[in-house]
């Protein structure tokens, strides 16, 4: 060979190598690979990723150095002049060995990472994560501790269009939530993913879990997480309108830490228990309506009610929100079948609801001056369960 | 259109017998002519590319820095979904119908396809077909936003859209598959006498099977598509856990005929690229018979790897390590591909026209977006990589400058057969060259970003994205500008330029070289004589 | 040069353009009617009638062309390969259900009633509780209500029946029309029309009873979606088979088709027997077991 084409072959491996390299200096930078996270899986999944990913250059490099070599040696211009060959056994027979050679390496290690993620058994404690259009909901089954989870309503108010507020003074921005989940480490957890209205996915790189949530099924997934710390993740199916703007963050604590906190929620659920029974008055339960409205129902039907047209109605003189208040009720408790519109009994308190109702009501012009006590809530909810369960439709979503 | 206007001069050289093309608007509306066809075919395909590359342009440009700037995120969504199925349904499969209408008769000695009507109605269904897709943009509930994979039960949610979108999938499908008919029928029927099958181009074995794939899957999309349509009006529950059914139900039928449907979109593009390299290499395809077992592998592979796209949605065990061997095994017939193309370079004598540096950018890029898929078949990593934009940028980079590619390739080297005309090949060198720099500063940064953690199908996202997102809008709109170069150097060569010879490049081999440039209207009403000597690929 | 080809390649075609407007028609018809829109049942309707006189007109032409003899016999063969290719499209479009029908029976139900490993037990237990999976299953909501299943003895049998008898007859009425005997060939196609239609009769019979008696729907959950879906696209095939073999029949009596240029009576066979044995898978998967 001529000092030309290694000259030529030197070029391609460097031209070659550069991306790759330049890449492999970012390793650790969090905008261009795969995070090691932080637990074991994650650790193993992130190492298969990387092996793969060498593979892939290797093979790369070889196919591009040969193919390259030949485009500069073999080129007319050159005075090369077209041999005869076109086929030959061995080499064949060859290429189709080795590669299949190669990925018999590839996928020992890959099956055995695969068969460790697939081991649910054994688990310390299971969180229910129900996905609705756009937050989550997390039932912790053995402590019975439940609540929502939803992009945090600053990020919430920034990212609406036209907002005019500055979205880089929040570092983790659509990256936050209002409520994160809160585990203990060191604890194998089982999560049970499940929906409410149509497919999401729960997805936090830095435990390597992502697992679908399919309404009507419950799929599992577990991790156990080695350091305490902040892990932030996203919905990762397309799940409508809002499905970029529905974050997931895990805040990992040391198992005592874990128990004050579930005290804590005990308390704040018996709480609302008793604003359920007591007697509100109008102005609270606008005033609360208008939080709750704002944090659950302004994303579809708009800050000032008006909805958007052809998609979400507008509650400013609806026809419901300023009608008979049973249909009203039932709108909010069931839902809409087939339409983003879903039930909302299993998701607010009485008092949330109520509170939400009597605002819709009573807001954006509608002024038909009823309210609704979440007292009087409570004892629909119960007549709404059984008949909820009569209409098998609505059956679905009522069971929660 | 003065393409062939030409071909009709020039027809009547040899064919006077034959009354050539009707006049006016009524010669496109009801010709029966293959090449006639395969225009109509083309132009309309590079049409919806850039009815498909602007809604690309949107997405971009909001993805371009953090924040909502332009659109709302359901039309956001209603963008995505609507450029994947403009690209996939009416610019990559069309064309490469275009092309086989073009080529195969002319490329196996035949005179016509076997069904001339029905080759008219499969392209005169498109743009009907289109316009029932496109208008549900202008209604008032907005175009379908559910991605172009159609998942219940947030398929269901749309607005009026959802039945046109449904209905014109099923108008397509019939298109596709007469289409596919009438390719299998003029292959195995229209040959003549000494053309055996092992004489063939490979563009015409590849088409073969992938008429066949056609065949066989989309029905099966219809009936998917019919099962959406039946549980939103008419009370049925396939996808519905309330009656029985269940939404992944729907997944698993539309991956029988999606995975497939990828292959299809890329075999007629490995035949394309077997016909360039040994041309300009002046050397005779290296292994042709595993070529064509290497297509049929593939073929027979791609039906039963459907669940990779379903890592994440709680398959058992045993599923996902089947899934994941099969998918990897596809590298191998893949693998056979890439290595004869560069055989075929070993050794030759090559010049790098338009063509071939489009066949050898379709080469080494396809190449890295099937590494990158090989990646993704790696069960434990693909539920990370899984709806990021690692899986986009492993799907455009065989998609752009893999089947587009490969469509740019064809284009520049039969131009001159179809028009009698050469194109300019220094702006076709330069476009070669701008786009492929362009390309990739689009499409590798989204590796990074979605290793990172960027899902896809998203409005807005985090600051730490924010460097390679506004790369890659960068890139998009160099590509997309770029191809304006591209209708320039088209226009330009059918207005005129250098005089093709019938052979037009020097190691041109097989039957369509052997025809005048341009194509005369008609051509081999007299079956050509082929024996065991005779050059036919 | 090795001999001339003379295939036939027609010079132009103005029935696909009328074909793909009735389609355009129909279908947006369809879709407005769907939404509820004004004049879409009217376009659904006038697409229909544009394409009965597309498919009139076009499969005139070809028979006009046909008897004149303008075919060679290798247009005859991109005959039949068409219509063949056209029958496996069309077996894939069933395949579509039939899987619907196997992935619920063996996977969706189970998984529902709490049977099998991952998520199965906690579906059962958090979501569905008290579900049991059995099939005929109308799913853990019980949707559409009580429902009794449709047994295969009765009018199905009678249907498997009538339909292998078709069968029959339609093989004896294509040997007559090899033997060159035209009138038998009448007779023998009339009776497979016939016990054609006879099916669809008792199939419509078989609807009313499940829909009065039985409460036995479309909305029936998932037993009831896949056999209304599996039976109703095989009735309407056996439906369009029979107009076909109809079409053979009256051209018969006109005194078409020869001993050996048959093509239109062979494509509507092949056609039959699809629906024939698309009709035994049916009455083993969705009647038997
Ligand atoms: C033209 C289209 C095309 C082609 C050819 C391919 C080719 C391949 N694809 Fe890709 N794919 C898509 C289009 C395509 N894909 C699309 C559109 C999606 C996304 C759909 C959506 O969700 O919207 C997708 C998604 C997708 C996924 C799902 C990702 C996810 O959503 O989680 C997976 C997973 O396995 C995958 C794998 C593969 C593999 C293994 C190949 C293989 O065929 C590649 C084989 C090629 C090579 C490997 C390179 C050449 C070989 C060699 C040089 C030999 C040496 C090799 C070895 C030694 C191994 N693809
Ligand atoms: C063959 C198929 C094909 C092709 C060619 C392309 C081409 C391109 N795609 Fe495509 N894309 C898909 C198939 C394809 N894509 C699929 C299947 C999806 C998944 C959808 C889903 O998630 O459901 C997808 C999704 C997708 C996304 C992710 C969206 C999301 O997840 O939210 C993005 C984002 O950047 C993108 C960008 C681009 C770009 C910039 C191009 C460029 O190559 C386009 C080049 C641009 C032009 C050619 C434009 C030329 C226009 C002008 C010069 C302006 C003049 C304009 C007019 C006259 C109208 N595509
Ligand atoms: C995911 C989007 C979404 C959210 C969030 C949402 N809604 Fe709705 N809502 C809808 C849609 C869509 C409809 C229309 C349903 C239909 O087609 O009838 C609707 C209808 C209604 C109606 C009936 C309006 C009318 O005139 O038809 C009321 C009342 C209502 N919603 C109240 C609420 C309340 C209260 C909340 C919050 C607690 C809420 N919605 C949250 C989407 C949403
Ligand atoms: Cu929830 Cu995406
Ligand atoms: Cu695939």
């Amino acid at each position: 060979m001529t000092s030309g084409v290694y000259r030529w072959m030197l070029f391609v491996v460097f031209a070659l190598a550069l991306p790759s390299v330049s890449w492999a200096g970012y390793w650790g930078a969090e905008n261009t690979n795969m995070p090691v996270g932080v637990t074991e899986i994650s650790g193993e999944v992130h190492a298969l990723h990387m092996r793969m990913f060498w593979w892939c250059v290797a093979i790369g490099a070889a196919v591009f150095a040969v193919m390259i070599y030949s485009m500069f040696k073999h080129r007319k211009s050159k005075g090369a002049v077209a041999a005869d060959f076109h086929e030959s056994t061995t080499v064949e027979v060859l290429w189709t060995i080795v590669p299949l050679v190669i990925l018999v390496v590839m996928a020992i290690p890959a099956a055995k990472v695969l068969i460790k993620m697939e081991d649910f058994s054994d688990s310390d404690m299971s969180v229910k994560v129900t996905a609705y259009q756009w937050r989550w909901q997390y039932e912790y089954l053995d402590e019975g501790v439940s609540f929502y989870s939803q992009l945090n309503p600053a990020h919430n108010a920034a990212r609406q269009a036209n907002s005019d507020i500055d979205t880089e003074q929040f570092e983790h921005y659509l990256k936050d939530v209002d409520n994160p989940l809160v585990l203990p480490v060191g604890k194998k957890i089982r999560f049970l993913h499940t929906a409410a209205d149509v497919i999401h996915s729960w997805w936090v790189p830095d435990l390597a879990v992502k697992k679908d949530a399919i309404p009507g099924f419950i799929n599992e997934n577990w991790a156990k997480i080695n350091e305490p710390g902040i892990y932030r993740g996203k919905c990762a199916e397309l799940c409508g309108r809002d499905h970029g703007f529905m974050p997931i963050v895990v805040k990992a604590v040391t198992q005592e830490e874990f128990d004050t906190w579930v005290s804590e929620q005990k308390m704040k659920t018996a709480a609302a228990d008793m604003d359920a029974i007591r007697q509100w008055s109008k102005q609270e339960l606008v005033a609360s309506g208008e939080r709750v409205y704002q944090a659950n129902c302004a994303s579809c039907h708009q800050k000032e009610g008006q909805g958007i047209p052809g998609m979400f109605p507008a509650i400013a003189g609806s026809d419901i929100a300023t009608g008979d208040i049973d249909t009203h009720i039932t709108t909010v408790m069931n839902g809409v079948n087939d339409t983003p519109m879903q039930a909302f009994a299993s998701r607010l308190s009485d008092a949330d609801l109520a509170a939400v109702i009597t605002y819709q009501r009573n807001a954006f012009g509608n002024a038909t001056g009823d309210s609704l006590q979440p007292s009087q809530m409570r004892s629909l909810r119960h007549g709404m369960r059984q008949s909820a369960l009569d209409t098998p439709e609505n059956n679905f979503k009522g069971v929660n | 259109m003065s393409s062939s206007d030409h071909a009709h001069d020039h027809g009547h050289d040899d064919h006077d017998h034959h009354h050539g093309p009707a006049k006016g608007m009524m010669r496109w509306i009801t010709t029966t002519n293959h090449k006639d066809i395969g225009t109509l075919y083309l132009w309309f395909s590079l049409i919806m590319f850039f009815i498909g590359g602007g809604m690309a342009l949107i997405i971009r440009a909001e993805l371009g820095s953090p924040g909502l700037q332009f659109v709302d995120p359901m039309f956001f969504n209603s963008m995505t979904t609507m450029h994947a199925i403009v690209m996939i349904f009416g610019v990559v499969m069309p064309a490469f119908v275009g092309l086989a209408n073009w080529m195969i008769p002319m490329m196996i000695g035949a005179p016509d396809m076997a069904l001339p009507r029905l080759n008219n109605w499969s392209f005169w269904i498109m743009p009907f077909a289109f316009t029932i897709m496109l208008s549900t943009l202008f209604m008032d509930s907005g175009g379908p936003a559910g991605g172009w994979t159609l998942y219940p039960p947030l398929v269901l949610q749309m607005g009026d859209s959802f039945a046109f979108v449904i209905f014109a999938i099923h108008f397509m499908g019939i298109s596709s598959v007469m289409g596919s008919i009438n390719i299998v029928a003029t292959i195995f029927n229209m040959r003549p006498p000494g053309m055996t099958m092992m004489k063939m181009p490979m563009f015409v074995w590849t088409w073969l099977i992938t008429a066949y794939l056609l065949i066989a899957t989309i029905p099966v999309f219809a009936g998917a598509v019919t099962m959406l349509l039946t549980d939103r009006f008419f009370g049925t529950s396939f996808f519905s856990a309330a009656g029985g059914g269940d939404p992944v139900m729907f997944q698993h039928i539309f991956w029988f005929f999606g995975h497939p449907e990828v292959y299809i979109l890329i075999l007629p593009a490995f035949g394309i690229v077997s016909s360039i390299i040994p041309t300009f290499a002046r050397k005779p395809l290296f292994g042709y018979d595993s070529m064509v077992y290497a297509t049929a592998s593939i073929a027979f592979l791609s039906f039963i790897v459907w669940a990779h796209h379903m890592f994440t949605t709680g398959m058992p065990l045993a599923g996902e390590l089947f899934f994941m061997f099969s998918t990897m095994m596809i590298s191998v017939p893949t693998g056979v591909k890439v290595f004869n193309w560069v055989a075929t370079m070993w050794r030759g004598s090559m010049t790098f026209e338009t063509p071939m540096l489009f066949a050898i950018g379709f080469v080494i890029m396809f190449t890295i977006g099937g590494l990158s898929g090989l990646m993704l078949a790696i069960t434990p990593a693909d539920i990370q990589y899984h709806d990021t934009y690692f899986v986009v940028a492993h799907f455009h980079y065989v998609l752009v400058p893999g089947a587009i590619y490969s469509l740019m390739a064809a284009t520049y080297y039969w131009i001159p057969k179809w028009t009698g005309n050469m194109y300019d090949e220094k702006l076709g060198k330069l476009h070669f060259w701008i786009s492929t720099i362009f390309v990739n500063v689009l499409f590798f940064p989204m590796h990074f970003v979605g290793l990172a953690g960027m899902p896809r199908r998203i409005p807005d996202y985090n600051h730490i994205f924010a460097d390679w997102n506004f790369i890659a809008t960068v890139g998009a709109f160099g590509f997309g500008f770029s191809q304006l170069l591209f209708v320039y150097i088209i226009m330009k060569c059918i207005k005129g330029g250098k005089e093709a010879t019938s052979e037009v490049w020097e190691g041109a081999r097989g039957l369509e070289w052997t025809v005048p440039s341009p194509a005369p209207y008609h051509t081999f009403e007299q079956a050509p004589a082929i024996d065991a000597n005779t050059v036919t690929r | 040069m090795s001999g001339a080809t003379d295939y036939y390649v027609p010079h132009e075609a103005r029935w696909p353009i009328v074909g793909s407007i009735g389609l355009f028609l129909f279908f947006m018809g369809f879709a407005n009617w769907l939404n509820g829109r004004v004049l879409g049942r009217e376009l659904f309707i006038a697409g229909s009638i544009v394409l009965v006189v597309m498919m009139f007109g076009w499969f005139g032409t070809v028979i006009k062309e046909s008897e004149s003899g303008t075919y060679s016999p290798q247009v005859d063969t991109s005959f039949r390969m068409c219509m063949m290719w056209f029958i496996f499209s069309e077996v894939m479009f069933f395949a579509a259900f039939f899987g619907a029908l196997f992935y619920a029976r063996s996977f969706s139900g189970p998984w529902l009633g709490g049977e099998g490993g991952g998520g199965a037990d906690v579906t059962n237990a958090l979501l569905w509780t008290g579900h049991d999976y059995g099939w005929p299953s109308d799913g853990p909501g019980a949707l559409g209500g009580d429902y009794r299943p449709m047994g295969w003895f009765g009018l199905p049998l009678i249907n498997t029946l009538l339909l292998l008898t078709s069968g029959v007859t339609c093989t004896i009425a294509h040997h007559a029309i090899k033997e060159g005997d035209r009138k038998k060939m009448v007779r023998w196609l009339g009776a497979t029309v016939a016990l054609g239609f006879i099916f669809v009769a008792c199939q419509a019979f078989e609807y009313y009873e499940a829909y009065a008696h039985l409460n036995l729907k479309m909305t029936s959950g998932i037993y009831g979606s896949t056999f209304f879906m599996l039976t109703g696209f095989h009735g309407f095939h056996v439906t369009m088979g029979a107009i076909m073999l109809l079409v053979v029949m009256l051209r018969g009596m006109k005194g078409h088709f020869t001993a050996d240029n048959h093509f239109a009576f062979e494509a509507a066979a092949w056609y039959w027997h699809f629906v024939d044995v698309v009709w035994l898978g049916l009455f083993i998967f969705v009647y038997l077991v």
